[in-house]
């Protein structure tokens, strides 16, 4: 986790040079701190909260820009949302957003809900039925005189392409609308921290680009940190200046989406971020000069994977990962391949789910399988069409082929 | 209905009719302003012992209005800490006078008031409260343009229920206010007396009278409910 940290202030050096000398302006700003100040802070969170069984106990920070907080359902993603924003009370920890104290355990801080001025968009949105939209995103303006709460009312509706529905009601919009609206009601009050709990996941991918889009541009000028909750891995590549992963309550990894997402260091993490295939292995051997090794899968001696080259000892174990996509099936022994992993399987099963046929491969050679004993198998996906014109059905002899870099490797 | 109105209208008691709505308009003014702060505390609250307050707002429901007339005459009354300190406030006793009734009335409708306040409190979804406070609202703010707003059939249903069942009823007056002509006889004592006196037409018409009020209320109470998914902006 250490080293992931450092990878973030790396990450963000851009952003924090624009907010350096903001950053030395503050003192003891907090809510009513002039705009400017609050520009560029960073959150700040140790967080622990016992509901029942469930333990969160997280620790992060988030810079300037979108991080993504990806977990399943259940990981607790809503409530470190909900401990940030002051909804729910940790057991706990130091919550901070620049110098501005939201939560200290140690000296019995806790800040309420509406002085933290925390934009938070729910999942549901919770626009408020009985208002306009202009309404709506002037609700947090209340304190400001009429002409200046107009005046940004107005701005944000054109920031945000709503300003033809000003005065249409908040339940006579669309989706997509309604995003927008929250989305400025939240921006207008000109928080320090941004919390979006899924609230694009019900969109479109195109309609979801355009919103986010505008959100980044808001984001240029104000460069605050936006924690963004998901459990759609399409959703942690597309927008993440940086992911933490959550599972069980715990952050399992951070990074940039690549690091973690592509080349997941633990098994855990694999899962979340769609390995259908992983392995125990040992590691065989090396090849500095073509960087590459050599990996035996399980105590089976039959099927060998040449994988890219990790600092590891012949005869250690590693954990390979392979995506059910990665893997190409043939029906005769492929010739001429740039492809160094072939191997000899046979279909198990084949089961459609929507258009991606899975199907279920033994691998190793025929000679070597050993009555009663369990047969590595590995997960493919294929599309319908390639399904039909290979005539694949279960007993179907065939070939796997693989990418020394689709395999990728994990700590055990 | 009307012809049998005008018909007797000289048989109606007009000063008990006047005394009885004032009564019902004192009563569920006063519910309306003591059943909000009740009504919220009960919607929103998670003290552990809110079902004991839930069960004693709810008692006049299903309590004898002799029962809770006997207590509220001897609270009233020169025995009790609260009677003697009125009396020597104001040198009377305040049992058998009109503001005596009033105290008696808002303890007796007191659920019709703060039930539907409390049912259409927490029926508002929980996630407009919370996202109204991380915009910065105060829980008065939130309550007033989030709560109040949302709530806006139960409010009419309180309000409607508690005055309409003032109007009506005769236990909790004959016991806290006797029956002194303009200043505690009622409405439903005057009908009471007049079938007493076997002047039954003379009850009829203000019986009458009674329950065109009363229907006429609940009307108006079930068609906002009808409605109560239309409520447009407030402008």
């Amino acid at each position: 986790m250490k080293s992931a940290m450092s990878e973030t202030e790396i990450h963000h050096t851009a952003a924090r040079v624009v907010s350096e000398p903001d950053l030395t302006a503050i003192h003891s700003s907090c809510p009513d701190s002039p705009d400017a100040q609050r520009r560029g802070s960073r959150l700040e969170a140790r967080i622990r909260k016992q509901l029942g069984e469930f333990v969160l106990d997280v620790g992060f920070r988030a810079a300037c820009g979108f991080t993504i907080v990806f977990g399943p359902s259940g990981s607790g993603k809503t409530t470190l949302l909900d401990c940030v924003a002051g909804l729910v009370r940790p057991d706990k920890g130091r919550i901070q957003v620049g110098e501005c104290v939201f939560y200290d355990s140690s000296s019995h801080t806790d800040m309420p809900v509406a002085k933290r001025r925390v934009g938070h968009v729910f999942q549901s949105l919770a626009l408020f039925p009985h208002l306009t939209v202009e309404q709506n995103v002037g609700y947090g303006l209340a304190r400001f005189p009429r002409a200046t709460c107009d005046a940004r009312v107005g701005s944000m509706l054109r920031d945000f392409r709503i300003a033809h529905l000003a005065v249409r009601s908040a339940r006579d919009i669309s989706g997509g609308e309604s995003q927008r609206v929250a989305l400025a009601r939240s921006l207008v009050t000109d928080p320090a921290l941004l919390l979006l709990d899924e609230p694009l996941s019900a969109l479109d991918a195109p309609t979801k680009s355009k919103i986010i889009d505008d959100l980044r541009e808001w984001n240029r000028m104000h460069c605050i940190p936006i924690l963004y909750v998901t459990h759609s891995r399409e959703e942690v590549f597309a927008l993440g200046d940086r992911v933490i992963v959550l599972d069980r309550g715990r952050i399992l990894a951070q990074g940039t989406p690549h690091e973690v997402m592509t080349a997941p260091l633990q098994e855990t993490v694999a899962q979340l971020a769609g390995f259908e295939n992983i392995f125990e292995a040992t590691v065989e051997s090396a090849h500095p000069s073509q960087g590459s090794m050599t990996c035996r899968i399980g105590n089976s001696d039959a099927v060998f994977l040449e994988t890219p080259l990790m600092r590891a000892d012949v005869g250690s174990s590693v954990r390979i990962g392979i995506r059910a996509g990665d893997i190409l099936l043939a029906t005769s022994l492929p010739q001429g391949l740039s492809a160094r992993n072939v191997i000899p399987a046979r279909v198990r099963s084949l089961e459609q789910r929507d258009v991606i046929v899975s199907c279920v491969v033994q691998c190793g050679a025929e000679g070597h399988r050993e009555p009663g004993k369990n047969m590595l198998e590995m997960e493919v996906h294929l599309t319908l069409a390639a399904r039909d014109s290979l005539q694949l059905a279960p007993g179907r002899e065939v070939w796997l082929v693989i990418k020394t870099h689709s395999c990728h490797l994990m700590r055990g | 209905m009307f012809v049998l109105l005008a018909g007797s209208s000289m048989a109606i008691n007009w000063q008990a009719f006047w005394l009885t709505l004032r009564l019902a308009v004192i009563v569920s003014a006063a519910l309306f302003v003591i059943g909000l702060p009740i009504a919220y505390w009960v919607a929103f609250s998670r003290a552990r012992w809110k079902f004991l307050v839930e069960a004693i707002v709810a008692l006049p429901i299903v309590l004898p209005p002799t029962v809770l007339g006997f207590y509220v005459l001897v609270a009233l009354g020169p025995r009790s800490p609260l009677g003697r300190w009125w009396i020597a406030l104001t040198g009377h006793t305040l049992a058998f006078t009109f503001w005596g009734l009033v105290i008696g009335s808002i303890l007796y409708s007191l659920p019709f008031a703060v039930q539907p306040f409390a049912a259409s409190f927490a029926a508002v979804d929980r996630k407009l409260i919370l996202a109204s406070a991380t915009l910065g609202a105060s829980h008065l703010r939130t309550f007033f343009r989030v709560i109040a707003p949302l709530s806006i059939p139960g409010l009419i249903t309180g309000a409607a229920l508690s005055f309409a069942h003032t109007m009506g009823e005769f236990g909790v007056v004959l016991m806290v206010g006797g029956n002194i002509p303009g200043v505690t006889r009622t409405v439903s004592i005057d009908i009471y007396d007049r079938v007493q006196a076997s002047d039954y037409s003379g009850a009829n018409a203000t019986a009458v009278l009674l329950l065109a009020i009363c229907f006429v209320l609940l009307a108006i109470v079930y068609g906002t409910n009808r409605r109560a998914w239309a409520v447009k902006p407030v402008e």
